[in-house]
Protein backbone atom coordinates (compact mmCIF):
# COMPACT_ATOMS: atom_id res chain seq x y z
CA UNK A 1 0.00 0.00 0.00
CA UNK A 2 1.46 3.51 -0.97
CA UNK A 3 2.02 5.90 1.73
CA UNK A 4 -0.58 8.26 0.04
CA UNK A 5 -3.36 6.16 -0.54
CA UNK A 6 -5.07 6.83 2.44
CA UNK A 7 -5.33 10.43 0.87
CA UNK A 8 -6.87 8.82 -2.97
CA UNK A 9 -10.15 10.64 -1.45
CA UNK A 10 -8.95 14.09 -1.48
CA UNK A 11 -7.18 13.52 -4.61
CA UNK A 12 -10.17 12.35 -6.78
CA UNK A 13 -11.92 16.13 -4.99
CA UNK A 14 -9.28 17.59 -6.13
CA UNK A 15 -9.25 16.59 -9.40
CA UNK A 16 -13.04 17.30 -9.74
CA UNK A 17 -12.54 20.67 -8.43
CA UNK A 18 -9.65 21.19 -11.28
CA UNK A 19 -11.75 20.58 -14.14
CA UNK A 20 -13.77 23.19 -13.16
CA UNK A 21 -11.67 25.85 -14.33
CA UNK A 22 -8.61 27.27 -12.14
CA UNK A 23 -7.06 25.37 -9.16
CA UNK A 24 -8.86 27.25 -6.11
CA UNK A 25 -6.11 26.05 -3.90
CA UNK A 26 -3.41 27.23 -5.85
CA UNK A 27 -3.81 30.65 -6.90
CA UNK A 28 -0.80 32.38 -7.28
CA UNK A 29 -0.40 36.24 -7.64
CA UNK A 30 2.24 37.04 -9.66
CA UNK A 31 2.38 40.93 -8.69
CA UNK A 32 1.16 42.07 -5.39
CA UNK A 33 0.29 46.27 -6.28
CA UNK A 34 -1.67 46.90 -2.88
CA UNK A 35 -3.54 45.83 -0.18
CA UNK A 36 -6.76 45.44 -2.76
CA UNK A 37 -4.92 44.90 -5.89
CA UNK A 38 -2.75 41.81 -7.26
CA UNK A 39 -2.02 40.37 -10.75
CA UNK A 40 -3.28 37.19 -11.32
CA UNK A 41 -2.74 35.18 -14.50
CA UNK A 42 -1.72 38.56 -15.98
CA UNK A 43 -4.85 40.26 -15.02
CA UNK A 44 -5.59 42.86 -12.38
CA UNK A 45 -7.73 41.81 -9.95
CA UNK A 46 -9.25 43.50 -6.87
CA UNK A 47 -8.68 41.31 -3.92
CA UNK A 48 -11.40 40.62 -1.50
CA UNK A 49 -10.16 37.68 0.28
CA UNK A 50 -6.90 38.66 2.09
CA UNK A 51 -8.15 39.21 5.77
CA UNK A 52 -5.88 42.34 5.24
CA UNK A 53 -8.47 44.15 7.67
CA UNK A 54 -6.68 47.47 8.05
CA UNK A 55 -5.21 47.12 4.83
CA UNK A 56 -1.51 47.96 6.56
CA UNK A 57 0.88 45.79 4.68
CA UNK A 58 1.92 48.66 2.39
CA UNK A 59 1.60 50.97 4.92
CA UNK A 60 5.06 52.85 5.18
CA UNK A 61 6.15 53.45 8.12
CA UNK A 62 5.76 49.20 8.46
CA UNK A 63 7.74 48.54 5.45
CA UNK A 64 10.30 50.86 6.89
CA UNK A 65 10.16 49.33 10.40
CA UNK A 66 10.40 46.11 8.59
CA UNK A 67 13.75 47.20 6.84
CA UNK A 68 15.57 49.13 9.68
CA UNK A 69 14.97 45.45 12.18
CA UNK A 70 16.48 43.40 9.24
CA UNK A 71 19.45 45.74 8.62
CA UNK A 72 20.38 46.14 12.58
CA UNK A 73 18.99 42.71 13.39
CA UNK A 74 19.63 40.53 10.76
CA UNK A 75 16.88 38.59 8.73
CA UNK A 76 16.20 36.32 10.70
CA UNK A 77 16.54 34.46 15.01
CA UNK A 78 17.44 31.26 13.67
CA UNK A 79 15.88 29.74 17.14
CA UNK A 80 13.50 29.15 19.91
CA UNK A 81 13.81 32.03 22.45
CA UNK A 82 14.01 29.29 25.18
CA UNK A 83 17.19 27.87 23.90
CA UNK A 84 18.59 30.86 21.58
CA UNK A 85 17.58 33.98 23.37
CA UNK A 86 15.63 36.58 23.58
CA UNK A 87 16.07 39.85 21.18
CA UNK A 88 15.06 43.16 22.77
CA UNK A 89 12.24 43.64 20.17
CA UNK A 90 10.30 40.71 21.25
CA UNK A 91 10.46 42.07 24.19
CA UNK A 92 9.09 45.14 23.11
CA UNK A 93 6.84 44.43 21.17
CA UNK A 94 4.87 41.72 24.19
CA UNK A 95 5.04 45.14 26.00
CA UNK A 96 3.31 46.84 23.53
CA UNK A 97 0.34 44.50 23.04
CA UNK A 98 0.16 44.27 27.06
CA UNK A 99 -0.61 47.91 27.21
CA UNK A 100 -2.19 47.84 23.86
CA UNK A 101 -5.01 45.24 25.53
CA UNK A 102 -4.78 46.73 28.81
CA UNK A 103 -3.21 43.26 29.77
CA UNK A 104 -0.59 42.52 32.66
CA UNK A 105 1.00 39.94 30.37
CA UNK A 106 1.39 39.52 26.70
CA UNK A 107 3.29 36.18 25.05
CA UNK A 108 4.33 36.69 21.42
CA UNK A 109 4.21 33.50 19.37
CA UNK A 110 5.76 32.72 15.79
CA UNK A 111 2.39 32.20 13.78
CA UNK A 112 -1.76 32.60 14.93
CA UNK A 113 -1.78 29.18 14.76
CA UNK A 114 1.04 28.84 17.04
CA UNK A 115 -0.14 30.97 18.86
CA UNK A 116 -3.70 28.96 19.55
CA UNK A 117 -1.25 25.59 19.40
CA UNK A 118 0.49 27.36 22.73
CA UNK A 119 -1.56 28.85 24.47
CA UNK A 120 -4.42 26.09 24.69
CA UNK A 121 -1.57 23.45 24.95
CA UNK A 122 0.00 25.02 27.79
CA UNK A 123 -2.95 25.98 29.89
CA UNK A 124 -4.58 22.66 29.15
CA UNK A 125 -3.41 19.63 30.65
CA UNK A 126 -4.60 15.68 30.45
CA UNK A 127 -6.74 15.92 33.65
CA UNK A 128 -8.66 19.30 32.65
CA UNK A 129 -11.67 19.74 30.21
CA UNK A 130 -11.74 22.28 27.30
CA UNK A 131 -15.18 23.00 26.40
CA UNK A 132 -15.20 24.24 22.50
CA UNK A 133 -17.58 26.42 20.19
CA UNK A 134 -18.29 24.40 17.28
CA UNK A 135 -17.28 26.03 14.48
CA UNK A 136 -13.50 26.53 15.91
CA UNK A 137 -10.84 26.83 14.08
CA UNK A 138 -8.33 24.25 13.23
CA UNK A 139 -5.80 25.89 15.04
CA UNK A 140 -8.08 25.09 18.07
CA UNK A 141 -8.40 21.49 17.54
CA UNK A 142 -4.98 21.15 16.98
CA UNK A 143 -4.43 22.81 20.23
CA UNK A 144 -6.75 20.90 22.17
CA UNK A 145 -5.88 17.80 20.67
CA UNK A 146 -2.11 18.56 21.94
CA UNK A 147 -2.81 19.64 25.49
CA UNK A 148 -4.12 16.01 26.10
CA UNK A 149 -7.43 17.77 27.86
CA UNK A 150 -10.38 15.42 27.31
CA UNK A 151 -12.37 17.83 24.46
CA UNK A 152 -16.08 18.33 24.35
CA UNK A 153 -17.88 20.63 21.74
CA UNK A 154 -21.03 22.35 22.52
CA UNK A 155 -23.18 23.95 19.63
CA UNK A 156 -21.62 27.14 17.71
CA UNK A 157 -23.00 30.32 19.88
CA UNK A 158 -25.19 28.45 22.01
CA UNK A 159 -24.25 29.35 25.63
CA UNK A 160 -27.51 27.16 26.75
CA UNK A 161 -26.01 24.45 25.56
CA UNK A 162 -22.94 24.88 26.86
CA UNK A 163 -24.57 25.23 30.45
CA UNK A 164 -26.15 21.89 29.99
CA UNK A 165 -23.16 20.39 29.17
CA UNK A 166 -21.31 21.46 31.90
CA UNK A 167 -23.73 20.94 34.39
CA UNK A 168 -23.59 17.13 32.84
CA UNK A 169 -19.92 17.54 34.05
CA UNK A 170 -20.27 18.64 37.33
CA UNK A 171 -17.31 17.39 39.52
CA UNK A 172 -15.10 16.40 36.48
CA UNK A 173 -11.57 17.39 35.61
CA UNK A 174 -9.46 20.03 37.49
CA UNK A 175 -10.28 22.94 35.34
CA UNK A 176 -12.93 23.51 32.62
CA UNK A 177 -11.74 25.97 29.96
CA UNK A 178 -13.90 27.20 27.52
CA UNK A 179 -12.60 28.31 24.22
CA UNK A 180 -14.63 30.19 21.77
CA UNK A 181 -13.61 32.72 18.41
CA UNK A 182 -14.36 36.95 18.79
CA UNK A 183 -15.72 37.05 15.03
CA UNK A 184 -16.03 33.71 13.46
CA UNK A 185 -14.10 33.64 10.15
CA UNK A 186 -16.54 31.41 7.75
CA UNK A 187 -19.56 32.78 8.44
CA UNK A 188 -19.01 36.19 9.80
CA UNK A 189 -20.83 35.98 12.65
CA UNK A 190 -20.21 37.49 16.43
CA UNK A 191 -19.79 35.33 19.60
CA UNK A 192 -22.38 36.22 22.86
CA UNK A 193 -19.41 36.95 24.83
CA UNK A 194 -21.73 38.53 27.59
CA UNK A 195 -23.82 35.00 27.56
CA UNK A 196 -20.98 32.98 27.61
CA UNK A 197 -19.65 34.25 30.62
CA UNK A 198 -22.55 34.44 32.95
CA UNK A 199 -22.68 30.24 32.15
CA UNK A 200 -18.38 30.36 32.99
CA UNK A 201 -19.35 32.19 36.26
CA UNK A 202 -21.76 29.99 37.22
CA UNK A 203 -19.60 26.68 36.95
CA UNK A 204 -16.43 28.35 38.02
CA UNK A 205 -14.75 28.16 34.36
CA UNK A 206 -12.35 30.20 32.84
CA UNK A 207 -12.80 31.85 29.18
CA UNK A 208 -10.70 31.62 26.43
CA UNK A 209 -11.70 34.10 23.22
CA UNK A 210 -9.24 34.15 20.20
CA UNK A 211 -9.94 37.21 18.32
CA UNK A 212 -7.92 36.62 15.23
CA UNK A 213 -10.27 38.40 12.88
CA UNK A 214 -11.73 40.85 15.50
CA UNK A 215 -8.61 42.36 16.70
CA UNK A 216 -7.72 45.66 15.45
CA UNK A 217 -11.55 45.44 14.13
CA UNK A 218 -13.87 45.61 16.84
CA UNK A 219 -14.53 47.83 19.54
CA UNK A 220 -13.86 51.61 20.11
CA UNK A 221 -9.90 51.46 20.04
CA UNK A 222 -9.38 48.47 18.03
CA UNK A 223 -8.98 45.46 21.18
CA UNK A 224 -11.34 42.85 19.79
CA UNK A 225 -15.13 41.68 20.36
CA UNK A 226 -14.53 41.88 24.14
CA UNK A 227 -14.30 45.21 24.01
CA UNK A 228 -16.91 45.96 21.87
CA UNK A 229 -19.31 43.79 24.20
CA UNK A 230 -18.09 45.86 27.24
CA UNK A 231 -16.29 42.12 29.02
CA UNK A 232 -12.44 42.01 28.50
CA UNK A 233 -12.09 41.72 32.29
CA UNK A 234 -14.41 38.75 32.08
CA UNK A 235 -12.40 37.00 29.59
CA UNK A 236 -9.27 35.32 31.51
CA UNK A 237 -7.46 34.75 28.17
CA UNK A 238 -7.20 36.31 24.49
CA UNK A 239 -5.17 35.16 21.39
CA UNK A 240 -4.99 36.37 18.02
CA UNK A 241 -2.39 37.07 15.17
CA UNK A 242 -0.42 39.19 13.33
CA UNK A 243 -1.67 38.04 9.82
CA UNK A 244 -4.66 39.95 9.88
CA UNK A 245 -5.57 43.30 10.74
CA UNK A 246 -1.91 43.73 11.31
CA UNK A 247 -0.31 43.03 8.05
CA UNK A 248 2.27 41.07 8.88
CA UNK A 249 2.98 36.80 10.15
CA UNK A 250 3.18 35.69 13.95
CA UNK A 251 0.45 35.65 17.24
CA UNK A 252 -0.10 36.61 20.31
CA UNK A 253 -1.70 35.50 24.05
CA UNK A 254 -2.05 37.62 26.64
CA UNK A 255 -3.77 37.79 30.10
CA UNK A 256 -3.68 39.38 33.80
CA UNK A 257 -3.32 36.13 35.46
CA UNK A 258 0.09 36.90 37.47
CA UNK A 259 1.02 33.18 36.15
CA UNK A 260 0.99 33.40 32.67
CA UNK A 261 4.65 33.78 32.21
CA UNK A 262 4.64 30.50 32.79
CA UNK A 263 3.50 29.47 29.38
CA UNK A 264 6.81 29.91 28.07
CA UNK A 265 8.44 27.14 29.67
CA UNK A 266 5.50 24.25 29.47
CA UNK A 267 3.91 25.48 25.98
CA UNK A 268 5.81 23.43 23.33
CA UNK A 269 4.69 25.61 20.23
CA UNK A 270 6.81 28.65 21.91
CA UNK A 271 9.43 26.28 22.96
CA UNK A 272 10.31 24.09 20.21
CA UNK A 273 10.16 26.81 16.99
CA UNK A 274 12.33 29.85 16.30
CA UNK A 275 10.81 33.32 17.30
CA UNK A 276 9.19 35.74 15.43
CA UNK A 277 12.02 37.38 12.93
CA UNK A 278 13.04 41.19 13.29
CA UNK A 279 11.52 42.33 10.40
CA UNK A 280 8.34 40.85 11.92
CA UNK A 281 8.56 42.38 15.28
CA UNK A 282 9.39 45.54 14.01
CA UNK A 283 6.23 46.14 11.23
CA UNK A 284 3.68 44.72 14.10
CA UNK A 285 4.33 47.03 16.39
CA UNK A 286 4.59 50.01 14.12
CA UNK A 287 1.47 48.46 12.95
CA UNK A 288 -0.04 48.40 16.27
CA UNK A 289 1.45 52.10 16.78
CA UNK A 290 -0.93 53.04 13.70
CA UNK A 291 -3.88 51.58 14.98
CA UNK A 292 -3.80 53.14 17.91
CA UNK A 293 -2.94 56.53 16.31
CA UNK A 294 -5.84 56.40 13.46
CA UNK A 295 -9.23 55.51 14.74
CA UNK A 296 -9.95 56.74 10.83
CA UNK A 297 -8.99 52.93 9.75
CA UNK A 298 -11.75 51.23 11.60
CA UNK A 299 -14.82 53.69 10.55
CA UNK A 300 -13.44 53.14 6.72
CA UNK A 301 -13.24 49.29 7.54
CA UNK A 302 -17.06 49.22 8.85
CA UNK A 303 -18.55 51.76 6.16
CA UNK A 304 -16.43 48.95 3.63
CA UNK A 305 -17.69 46.19 5.30
CA UNK A 306 -21.62 47.46 5.40
CA UNK A 307 -21.47 48.71 1.53
CA UNK A 308 -20.72 45.22 0.56
CA UNK A 309 -22.74 43.72 2.75
CA UNK A 310 -25.78 45.95 2.04
CA UNK A 311 -24.74 45.29 -1.73
CA UNK A 312 -24.93 41.30 -1.77
CA UNK A 313 -28.42 41.53 0.01
CA UNK A 314 -29.78 43.65 -2.71
CA UNK A 315 -28.61 41.29 -4.81
CA UNK A 316 -30.69 38.70 -3.21
CA UNK A 317 -27.77 36.65 -2.65
CA UNK A 318 -27.38 34.44 0.42
CA UNK A 319 -25.31 36.24 3.31
CA UNK A 320 -24.49 33.79 6.24
CA UNK A 321 -24.15 37.18 9.09
CA UNK A 322 -25.24 40.40 10.03
CA UNK A 323 -22.31 43.32 8.52
CA UNK A 324 -19.07 42.36 9.47
CA UNK A 325 -15.86 42.20 7.39
CA UNK A 326 -16.21 38.73 6.77
CA UNK A 327 -19.36 38.37 4.60
CA UNK A 328 -19.96 34.71 3.20
CA UNK A 329 -22.01 33.94 0.69
CA UNK A 330 -23.91 30.85 0.12
CA UNK A 331 -24.28 28.73 -2.67
CA UNK A 332 -25.96 25.27 -2.73
CA UNK A 333 -23.52 22.81 -3.23
CA UNK A 334 -19.82 22.53 -4.66
CA UNK A 335 -20.05 22.44 -7.84
CA UNK A 336 -22.42 25.84 -8.09
CA UNK A 337 -19.62 27.14 -5.39
CA UNK A 338 -16.59 26.46 -7.53
CA UNK A 339 -17.38 27.19 -11.13
CA UNK A 340 -19.07 30.71 -8.97
CA UNK A 341 -15.39 31.02 -8.09
CA UNK A 342 -13.98 30.66 -11.34
CA UNK A 343 -16.39 33.33 -12.39
CA UNK A 344 -15.73 36.05 -10.34
CA UNK A 345 -11.93 35.28 -10.65
CA UNK A 346 -11.97 35.41 -14.30
CA UNK A 347 -14.05 38.95 -14.04
CA UNK A 348 -11.12 39.87 -11.63
CA UNK A 349 -12.23 39.95 -8.40
CA UNK A 350 -10.84 37.47 -5.97
CA UNK A 351 -12.46 36.08 -2.83
CA UNK A 352 -12.36 32.97 -1.19
CA UNK A 353 -13.43 29.50 -1.84
CA UNK A 354 -14.23 27.61 1.33
CA UNK A 355 -15.39 24.16 1.33
CA UNK A 356 -16.27 21.32 3.61
CA UNK A 357 -15.06 20.03 5.80
CA UNK A 358 -13.34 23.59 6.17
CA UNK A 359 -16.51 25.02 6.77
CA UNK A 360 -19.47 24.64 9.27
CA UNK A 361 -22.71 22.50 8.39
CA UNK A 362 -21.65 21.48 4.65
CA UNK A 363 -21.36 25.07 3.72
CA UNK A 364 -20.15 25.99 0.74
CA UNK A 365 -18.93 29.84 0.40
CA UNK A 366 -17.95 32.63 -1.63
CA UNK A 367 -16.18 34.17 1.76
CA UNK A 368 -15.37 37.91 0.85
CA UNK A 369 -13.24 40.09 3.50
CA UNK A 370 -13.19 43.81 3.41
CA UNK A 371 -10.45 46.02 3.86
CA UNK A 372 -10.24 49.47 4.94
CA UNK A 373 -8.13 50.26 2.27
CA UNK A 374 -10.51 49.55 -0.46
CA UNK A 375 -12.15 52.58 -2.22
CA UNK A 376 -16.02 52.70 -2.18
CA UNK A 377 -15.47 52.39 -6.20
CA UNK A 378 -13.58 49.38 -6.15
CA UNK A 379 -16.56 47.55 -3.65
CA UNK A 380 -18.80 48.98 -6.25
CA UNK A 381 -16.72 47.11 -8.89
CA UNK A 382 -17.00 43.53 -7.31
CA UNK A 383 -21.10 44.45 -6.64
CA UNK A 384 -21.18 44.56 -10.53
CA UNK A 385 -19.50 41.58 -10.74
CA UNK A 386 -21.83 39.55 -8.32
CA UNK A 387 -24.82 40.91 -9.96
CA UNK A 388 -23.38 39.15 -13.48
CA UNK A 389 -23.24 36.05 -11.21
CA UNK A 390 -26.38 36.36 -9.55
CA UNK A 391 -28.22 37.02 -12.87
CA UNK A 392 -26.44 33.78 -14.49
CA UNK A 393 -27.06 31.35 -11.10
CA UNK A 394 -30.71 32.58 -11.48
CA UNK A 395 -30.67 31.34 -15.30
CA UNK A 396 -29.35 28.45 -14.19
CA UNK A 397 -31.82 27.70 -11.43
CA UNK B 1 -30.68 8.82 33.82
CA UNK B 2 -30.34 7.84 30.54
CA UNK B 3 -31.07 3.72 30.44
CA UNK B 4 -28.72 2.15 28.14
CA UNK B 5 -30.66 0.94 25.03
CA UNK B 6 -30.42 -2.47 23.59
CA UNK B 7 -28.29 -2.98 20.78
CA UNK B 8 -31.20 -3.41 18.44
CA UNK B 9 -32.69 0.22 19.46
CA UNK B 10 -28.91 1.80 19.48
CA UNK B 11 -27.98 0.50 15.91
CA UNK B 12 -31.40 1.61 14.32
CA UNK B 13 -31.51 5.02 15.83
CA UNK B 14 -27.73 5.82 14.61
CA UNK B 15 -28.93 4.43 10.70
CA UNK B 16 -32.03 6.86 11.25
CA UNK B 17 -29.52 9.56 12.25
CA UNK B 18 -27.29 8.35 9.38
CA UNK B 19 -30.24 8.60 6.84
CA UNK B 20 -29.40 12.52 6.36
CA UNK B 21 -26.39 11.09 4.56
CA UNK B 22 -27.27 8.38 2.62
CA UNK B 23 -27.87 10.02 -0.33
CA UNK B 24 -26.89 6.95 -2.26
CA UNK B 25 -29.42 5.13 -0.72
CA UNK B 26 -27.39 2.17 0.70
CA UNK B 27 -27.48 -0.66 2.99
CA UNK B 28 -26.53 1.00 6.49
CA UNK B 29 -24.49 -1.74 8.57
CA UNK B 30 -22.26 -2.02 11.40
CA UNK B 31 -19.49 -2.52 8.82
CA UNK B 32 -20.17 0.51 7.04
CA UNK B 33 -17.18 2.72 6.29
CA UNK B 34 -18.34 6.22 7.86
CA UNK B 35 -16.30 8.11 5.36
CA UNK B 36 -15.66 6.09 2.37
CA UNK B 37 -19.56 4.69 2.19
CA UNK B 38 -21.34 7.55 3.34
CA UNK B 39 -18.80 10.39 2.69
CA UNK B 40 -18.91 11.35 6.36
CA UNK B 41 -15.80 13.98 7.04
CA UNK B 42 -14.65 14.67 10.22
CA UNK B 43 -16.64 17.75 10.91
CA UNK B 44 -19.65 15.95 9.40
CA UNK B 45 -18.88 13.45 12.07
CA UNK B 46 -18.76 15.52 14.82
CA UNK B 47 -21.99 17.00 13.77
CA UNK B 48 -23.28 13.50 13.88
CA UNK B 49 -22.56 12.76 17.14
CA UNK B 50 -24.01 16.22 18.63
CA UNK B 51 -27.27 14.48 17.78
CA UNK B 52 -26.27 11.32 19.12
CA UNK B 53 -25.26 13.44 22.10
CA UNK B 54 -28.74 15.13 22.67
CA UNK B 55 -30.84 12.19 22.02
CA UNK B 56 -28.99 10.31 24.79
CA UNK B 57 -28.42 13.62 26.98
CA UNK B 58 -24.54 12.29 26.82
CA UNK B 59 -21.41 14.71 26.24
CA UNK B 60 -18.49 12.14 23.89
CA UNK B 61 -15.29 13.34 23.77
CA UNK B 62 -13.71 14.51 20.50
CA UNK B 63 -10.65 12.93 21.74
CA UNK B 64 -13.13 9.81 20.94
CA UNK B 65 -14.52 10.82 17.70
CA UNK B 66 -11.14 10.64 14.96
CA UNK B 67 -10.70 6.88 15.64
CA UNK B 68 -14.41 6.19 14.19
CA UNK B 69 -14.10 3.99 11.50
CA UNK B 70 -17.58 2.22 11.09
CA UNK B 71 -20.86 2.24 11.87
CA UNK B 72 -20.09 -0.31 14.78
CA UNK B 73 -17.34 1.67 16.06
CA UNK B 74 -19.86 4.73 16.40
CA UNK B 75 -22.47 2.43 17.83
CA UNK B 76 -20.19 0.62 20.33
CA UNK B 77 -18.29 4.49 21.65
CA UNK B 78 -22.30 5.48 22.45
CA UNK B 79 -22.86 2.27 24.02
CA UNK B 80 -19.36 3.00 26.20
CA UNK B 81 -20.47 6.15 26.54
CA UNK B 82 -23.87 5.49 28.17
CA UNK B 83 -23.01 3.11 30.24
CA UNK B 84 -19.93 5.25 31.65
CA UNK B 85 -22.67 8.01 32.51
CA UNK B 86 -24.70 5.59 33.90
CA UNK B 87 -22.04 4.31 36.15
Amino acid sequence: MGIFDKYRGIAARREVVRALGIDPFAVRLEQVLSPTRAVIDGRETILLGTNNYLGLTFEPACVEAACAASRRFGTGTTGSRIANGTYGLHRELEEAFARFLNRRACIVFTTGYQANLAMLAGLAGPRDILLVDADSHASIWDGCRLSGAKVIRFRHNDPEDLDRRLRRLAGEGECRLIVVEGLYSMRGDVAPLRDFIEVKKRHDAHLFVDEAHSFGVYGANGRGVAEAQGVEKDVDFIAGTFSKSLGAVGGFGASDDPDFDLLRYCARPYMFTASPSPATMASTRAALERIAADRGLLARLWRNARHLHAGLVDLGLGVCAPPSPVVAVRLPDERSAVWAWNRLLVAGVYVNLALPPGTPEGLCLLRCSVSAAHEPAEIDAALSRFAELARELRAAA
Amino acid sequence: MTAVPDEVELFSTIRALLSAHNSAGIEIRRDTDLAADLSIDSVAAMDLVMEIEERYDLDIPVNEISELRTVGDLVDLVRRQIEERRG
